[in-house]
C-alpha cells in the first residue's frame, strides 16, 4: 500500500520578555534553582496574576506577521491537572478564545513553494522542570521557569514529509528571531516543537489515528524524530496493527520514540475561563502601534535584495534565511561597494568557513564591517579575488583587517602599467619558444604567459591588465 | 442526572481525592442531592444568553514588563515539606 | 472599654486617656475570658502588643492614621506575614505566611492592631462554622447555636465584644449571614472593591473581603482603609473609593427602597418576616418611599452559585498538595499517591464534596448543561438586579430566612445548609454590594438581620442607610446575655 504521512507540529515559543507572563519574576536562563520562582509563580495561598503587557504585544507581532486574524478578545482559561512541576495545580493558557486565529507561513522544500495554514496561536505560561538526578529516589522540582511566557503556535496537519516539517520550523524559527520576540534557543528549550504523525492510505481524505511526539528539541531531531515515528506506524499498519493515540518521546541517543506513558490516564483537563483574569481586549490603537513597530519581514526583505542590490531570487533567498545573516550582509555590502561580490562572499566563503568550523553566524570571527572592507579591495583593484580569499583566511585567524594585511604582506596588486610592461617585456624574452608558437597562431598560450606572470609576482600583478598588455606585445 | 459510584470514585481520582468505601457511599449520597438541586437550572430556557464568567465588563489590565520580585527562596523553602539544594522535593516522577 | 464602638474608641486614644497597649491588652484578656466561644485561631497577643506599642509611639510623634491603635481580629483566610494563617484547614494548620494580604498591609499602614485570627468554615465554605478543621464556633446569643458561616469567628468576636471589629470575606453570604445570626452590622462590597490578593481564594468571581462591626459608622471606617485599588489583583477595580464616613448622615427623604418579592415568600419564618416589617416601616418613618420589586431569577440563585462556586474552587485548592507548604502526608508509595493522601487528609469533608461537585460540573461531556448553562444563569439574575435598579436605589429583605439554628442540626445534610444562604447569594452572583445590620431578635431570642444591597459601588447609600437607621433604632446597641 502507499502511505500518506500527514504531520502537524505545536511549536512553543517562549517569548523574550524581561519577566514572567503573571508575575514579575525574572525569567532569565541558568539562575540558581528557585530563585526566580516569586510568591505568584509558587503559587502561595491568595497570589494572583497580573499579565505582562509585552507578552501581548509579541504575540500580537507574530500573528501579524503570519498573516492570522487578531483577536480583539481572546480569554485565558485554566487547564487543570496534577504535576509537581505546575504549582497552581492548573496551567493559565487560552483555549476557546486565542489571541491569534487562522494565520499562515510559506515554505520552499527542492524549489517547491507551498503554503502551511496556521490553526492558532495562544498565550500559555510554562511549567517548572523536574530534576530526576541525585535526590536518593525523589524528583527535585525547580519553578524558575513555572510562569514564563510561551506562545504555542499550533499548525494545521498540511504538511507531507519530514523535510516539509523541517522546512516550516525553520521558517517559523527564522521568524521569531526576526521579529524579536524569541531567542530561538533549541538547546534551552526556547523554541520547542511537538510534532503530530499520523499516516492515511493515498487518496483517503480521512485521517489516520495519530501519535504526538513530545519536546523536540533541534531540526534534525525533528526530521530523526519523524522519520521513525512513520516507519514505525507503516510497520503497525502493515501488520495489521491499528497505531496508539498516545504521547511518545524521542530518544536523540537510541534514535527512536517510545511511549511515554504506558498506563497514561485519560486527560480531562477540565478548561474554564480564569476567573482571575477579564478577557484580554486589544484596542485597534494596540494593534496599530503593533503594526507600526514590525521590523522588515523575511518576505519583504527578499524582494528588496532583489530590487535593491540585483541578487537573484535563489541568493536573496540564501541571505534573508535569518536576520541576522541579512544584517550581516547589508553591512559588508554597504562597506565593499559591490553588492553582488557581497553576497558571493556571504554566501559562498564566509558560509564555508562557518560550515568547516560548525560555528554560528554571531561567532564568526571576521565582523561585517571587516569583511566588507576586504571585498572593497576586490572592488577598487587593490587585490585580486584569489588573494582575497588568502587575506580571508587570514582574518579568520585574527590577522587583523585587510589592509594592514595588504600592508604588511606587500599583497597590493601591481596595476601601474610601467611596471607590468616591465615584467611582461622580462616574461617574453625568457620564453621565446612560447612567444613564437603564439604568433603562429596558437593564442591559448596567453594562459600559459599569464601563469608564469602570476608566479613571478606571487598573484599581485592585475590580471586583466597583464592580459591586455600580453596581447599587445605578442600580438 | 444520575451519579452512581464508579463515577464518584472517577471524579475522585481526577481531583487526587482518596475516597474510603464508607465515605463512598455517604459522597455518592450527598453528590446526588447537589446534582439534584442544581438541576433546577433547567426550568429557565437560557438559549442565547451570553456566559457571565466575571462580575464585571471591565477588561483585563496588563502590568509593564518589569522585573519586580527578588529571590525569597530561603523564606519559602522554609515552610515547604521537603527541599534539597534549593528543589522541592517530591516521590520519584516517572516518565 | 470593650462596649465602645471604634468611633467612640477614637477619643479616648487621641486624649491619652487610654493608650493602645491597654485597650489592646482589655481585648486579650477578653479573648482568653472566652475562649470557650472559640471564635479564634490563633491569639497573636506579643505582635499585636508590639503593634499597639508602636502605634503609641505613633501617636506621640506623628498624627494618628485613621485607625491608629484599634484591635481588630482577622479572618484566618488573610495571608498575614510570620502568623499562622490555617483557612480553618488541617492542609493549612502549619501554613505561616511569607507575605501579608494587600488588605493585611493596609490595616497596618492605617495603624492598626491585629489582634488575631479569627475561626471560619474551612476555606470558607459552610454557613455554620462547623466545617473549621479547629471546631464549631458558638454563637454568642445561644451557645448551643451557630454562629453563621463561613465568618463565624469574626461575627462572635465581634458580638462578644472580643474585638471591636473584625474582617470577614463573603462569596455566598459569608460576612452577611453570620453578621445576622449574630447580630453585628456586616457588609459586602462590590466586587473588586477590596483587593482579593493574599485572600486565600475560594470562587474567584464571588469572593470579595468586608468589614464586620457594631455599627454602620464603624464599618464605614474599616471600608475607608480596605477599599482601593490593588495593581495586584487584576479583578480590582481603578476607580478611586470615597470616604464612606462623609454621607452617613444623609437625609433618606425620597430614597426609593425596592422589596423584592422572591424574599418574601415560603420558605421566611414567620418571626424574621414581622422583624423586617418592622424594620420597613421604620425606613419608612425616616422619609424612604417603598416599591415593589421582583427578582425572579433570583430563586435559582443558590442552583446557579452550587455550580460555579464549587467549580471554581476545585481548580482553586488544586495548589494544596503537598510539595511547596502546608500539609504532606506522612506515608505514601508514590506521587500520586502523595497527593490522594494529603488531600484526603488535609482537607475535611465539605471541602472534598465541593471540590468533587466543582470537578465532576466541569469535566468533558457536562461542561455545557452545567458549567456554561449556570454562567447564562448568572447572567439572568444579575440583568434582574440592573433591572430593579431601574425603579428603587436600594434592595431590602432579611438576610437569612431563620434566625440561628442549633449546632448539628444540618451538618448531615448539606442541601439544606445551603439553603440557608438564598438570600444573600444573588448579590454575589451579579457582583453587587450587600450589607446585614441587626434588626431585633426573634422568638427565639437569637438576632434577625435585615439586607441591604445595593447598586455597583453604592456602599456609601448602604452605609448611610444603615446608619440612619442605627440612628432611629438600638437593635445594633444589645449585647447578648453574659457579654455585657
Amino acid at each position: 500500500m502507499q502511505w500518506e504521512t500527514v504531520i502537524g507540529l505545536e511549536v512553543h515559543v517562549q517569548l523574550r520578555t524581561k519577566s514572567k507572563l503573571f508575575s514579575g519574576a525574572s525569567i532569565a536562563f541558568g539562575a540558581e534553582p528557585n530563585t526566580q520562582a516569586c510568591e505568584v509563580d509558587i503559587a502561595l495561598p491568595g497570589v494572583l496574576p497580573v499579565m505582562n503587557r509585552d507578552a501581548a504585544y509579541m504575540a500580537v507581532k507574530l500573528g501579524l506577521a503570519i498573516d492570522a486574524t487578531i483577536n480583539i478578545q481572546s480569554v485565558f482559561a485554566r487547564k487543570n491537572y496534577f504535576y509537581p512541576d505546575l504549582p497552581k495545580g492548573y496551567q493559565i493558557s487560552q483555549y476557546e478564545i486565542p489571541i491569534v486565529e487562522r494565520g499562515k507561513l510559506d515554505i520552499e522544500v527542492d524549489g517547491k513553494k507551498k503554503t502551511i495554514g496556521i490553526t492558532r496561536a495562544h498565550l500559555e505560561e510554562d511549567a517548572g522542570k523536574s530534576l530526576h538526578e541525585e535526590f536518593h529516589s525523589n524528583t527535585g522540582i525547580d519553578l524558575n521557569r513555572a510562569g514564563t511566557p510561551l506562545v504555542e503556535v499550533v499548525s494545521e496537519p498540511d504538511m507531507r514529509s519530514p523535510a516539509e516539517a523541517v522546512a516550516y520550523l525553520k521558517k517559523l524559527h527564522a521568524l521569531v528571531r526576526y521579529l524579536d520576540i524569541c531567542d530561538g534557543n533549541m538547546q534551552e528549550g526556547s523554541f520547542r516543537c511537538d510534532a503530530n504523525i499520523s499516516m492515511r492510505p493515498k487518496g483517503q481524505e480521512k485521517l489516520g489515528i495519530r501519535a504526538e511526539i513530545k519536546n523536540i528539541n533541534s531540526f534534525r531531531f525533528v526530521e530523526k524524530a519523524i522519520e521513525y515515528e512513520i516507519e514505525r506506524q507503516i510497520d503497525v499498519l502493515e501488520g495489521g496493527g491499528e497505531v496508539v493515540q498516545e504521547t511518545r518521546l524521542y530518544d536523540a541517543a537510541k534514535n527512536e520514540t517510545r511511549s511515554m506513558r504506558s498506563k497514561e490516564e485519560a486527560h480531562d483537563y477540565r478548561y474554564f475561563p480564569d476567573p482571575d483574569l477579564p478577557p484580554l481586549m486589544l484596542d485597534d490603537e494596540f494593534i496599530q502601534s503593533t503594526k507600526d513597530s514590525l521590523p522588515e519581514l523575511p518576505a519583504a526583505k527578499r524582494q528588496r535584495f532583489i530590487d535593491q542590490y540585483r541578487l537573484s531570487d535563489y541568493d536573496a533567498g540564501v541571505l534573508t534565511t535569518s536576520r541576522e545573516l541579512a544584517d550581516y550582509y547589508e553591512t559588508v555590502a554597504a562597506n565593499a561597494g559591490d553588492a553582488k561580490l557581497a553576497a558571493n562572499w556571504v554566501s559562498g566563503e564566509l558560509a564555508a568557513y562557518l560550515n568547516k568550523e560548525s560555528l554560528d553566524l554571531d561567532q564568526a570571527p571576521i565582523s561585517a564591517e571587516l569583511l566588507g572592507g576586504l571585498v572593497k579591495r576586490i572592488t577598487d583593484n587593490t587585490i585580486s579575488g584569489k588573494i582575497a580569499k588568502d587575506i580571508f583566511e587570514a582574518m579568520w585567524v585574527g590577522g587583523g583587517d585587510a589592509d594592514s594585511i595588504i600592508d604588511s604582506k606587500g599583497l597590493k596588486q601591481i596595476s601601474d602599467s610601467g611596471a607590468l610592461e616591465k615584467i611582461v617585456d622580462e616574461t617574453i624574452a625568457a620564453n621565446p619558444g612560447q612567444a613564437e608558437q603564439y604568433k603562429n597562431g596558437e593564442t591559448k598560450l596567453i594562459g600559459y604567459f599569464v601563469g608564469q606572470i602570476m608566479k613571478a609576482t606571487q598573484g599581485k600583478a592585475n590580471p586583466k591588465q597583464v592580459n591586455e598588455i600580453l596581447k599587445k606585445k605578442l600580438g | 442526572m444520575a451519579l452512581d459510584p464508579t463515577d464518584v470514585r472517577k471524579i475522585a481520582e481526577l481531583a487526587r481525592l482518596e475516597i474510603s468505601d464508607s465515605e463512598l457511599t455517604i459522597y455518592t449520597h450527598s453528590l446526588a442531592q447537589i446534582l439534584d438541586l442544581v438541576g433546577q437550572m433547567n426550568v429557565v430556557d437560557t438559549t442565547g444568553i451570553s456566559p457571565m464568567a466575571h462580575p464585571s465588563d471591565s477588561p483585563l489590565r496588563l502590568r509593564q514588563d518589569l522585573v519586580t520580585e527578588q529571590d525569597h527562596r530561603e523564606g519559602f523553602q522554609k515552610i515547604a515539606p521537603a527541599t534539597e539544594s534549593g528543589l522541592y522535593l517530591v516521590p520519584k516522577v516517572i516518565e | 472599654m470593650h462596649r465602645k464602638t471604634i468611633v467612640e474608641l477614637n477619643t479616648p486614644l487621641r486624649t491619652g486617656e487610654i493608650s493602645s497597649v491597654e485597650l489592646t491588652q482589655a481585648f486579650l484578656d477578653r479573648i482568653g475570658q472566652y475562649q470557650d466561644l472559640n471564635a479564634f485561631i490563633t491569639v497573636a497577643s506579643t505582635t499585636a502588643l508590639e503593634q499597639a506599642q508602636a502605634s503609641d509611639d505613633h501617636r506621640k510623634n506623628r498624627d494618628p492614621r485613621p485607625l491608629e491603635g484599634i484591635p481588630i481580629a482577622q479572618k484566618d483566610i488573610f495571608c498575614t506575614e510570620g502568623i499562622l494563617t490555617t483557612c480553618g484547614s488541617k492542609m493549612l494548620s502549619n501554613f505561616i505566611s511569607p507575605y501579608d494580604a494587600t488588605v493585611i498591609q493596609r490595616f497596618k499602614a492605617a495603624g492598626a492592631i491585629i489582634l488575631g485570627k479569627t475561626n471560619m468554615d474551612e476555606f470558607a465554605m459552610g454557613s455554620s462554622n462547623e466545617t473549621s478543621f479547629y471546631g464549631p464556633v458558638k454563637n454568642p446569643w445561644a451557645k448551643q447555636a451557630v454562629p453563621g458561616g463561613s465568618s463565624g469567628g469574626s461575627a462572635a468576636a465581634v458580638a462578644a465584644q472580643l474585638a471591636p471589629a473584625a474582617t470577614g470575606t463573603d462569596t455566598g453570604g459569608s460576612i452577611r449571614q453570620p453578621a445576622a445570626l449574630c447580630g453585628i452590622t456586616g457588609l459586602k462590597p462590590t466586587y473588586g472593591r477590596v483587593s482579593r490578593y493574599g485572600m486565600v481564594a475560594f470562587a474567584s468571581s464571588l469572593d470579595q473581603a468586608g468589614p464586620m462591626t457594631r455599627t454602620a459608622a464603624d464599618a464605614a471606617l474599616l471600608l475607608n482603609v480596605m477599599a482601593g485599588f490593588d495593581p495586584k489583583d487584576s479583578t480590582s477595580v481603578d476607580k478611586p473609593a470615597p470616604d464612606y464616613t462623609t454621607t452617613l448622615n444623609d437625609d433618606l427623604k425620597g430614597i426609593r427602597l425596592g422589596l423584592p418579592k422572591e424574599y418574601f415568600g415560603d420558605g421566611l419564618a414567620a418571626d424574621v418576616a414581622k422583624t423586617i416589617d418592622k424594620s420597613i416601616e421604620e425606613l419608612k418613618r425616616l422619609g424612604a418611599k417603598i416599591v415593589d420589586i421582583s427578582l425572579p431569577n433570583s430563586t435559582l440563585a443558590v442552583p446557579c452559585y452550587y455550580v460555579l462556586a464549587p467549580a471554581e474552587a476545585s481548580s482553586n485548592l488544586s495548589r494544596f498538595d503537598g510539595v511547596r507548604y502546608g500539609y504532606r502526608a506522612a506515608d505514601y508509595d508514590d506521587l500520586n499517591d502523595m497527593y490522594r493522601k494529603t488531600r484526603s487528609q488535609g482537607f475535611g469533608e465539605e471541602v472534598k464534596r465541593r471540590i468533587m461537585i466543582g470537578a465532576y460540573t466541569l469535566s468533558a461531556g457536562y461542561y455545557d448543561a452545567y458549567y456554561l448553562k449556570a454562567q447564562q444563569l448568572r447572567r439572568l439574575i444579575a440583568d434582574d438586579f440592573h433591572n430593579a435598579f431601574g425603579q428603587c436605589d436600594v434592595i431590602l429583605g432579611p438576610t437569612t430566612p431563620t434566625t440561628a439554628f442549633d449546632l448539628g442540626a444540618k451538618t448531615d445534610d448539606p442541601v439544606s445548609m445551603y439553603l440557608n444562604d438564598i438570600y444573600t447569594i444573588p448579590a454575589n452572583l451579579a457582583g453587587l454590594p450587600g450589607m446585614s445590620i441587626p434588626a431585633g431578635l426573634g422568638e427565639d431570642g437569637r438576632p434577625i438581620g435585615l439586607q441591604l444591597i445595593g447598586n455597583a459601588f453604592e456602599e456609601a447609600q448602604l452605609l448611610n442607610v444603615a446608619h440612619q437607621y442605627q440612628q432611629a433604632t438600638d437593635h445594633h446597641k444589645q449585647a447578648p446575655k453574659g457579654f455585657e
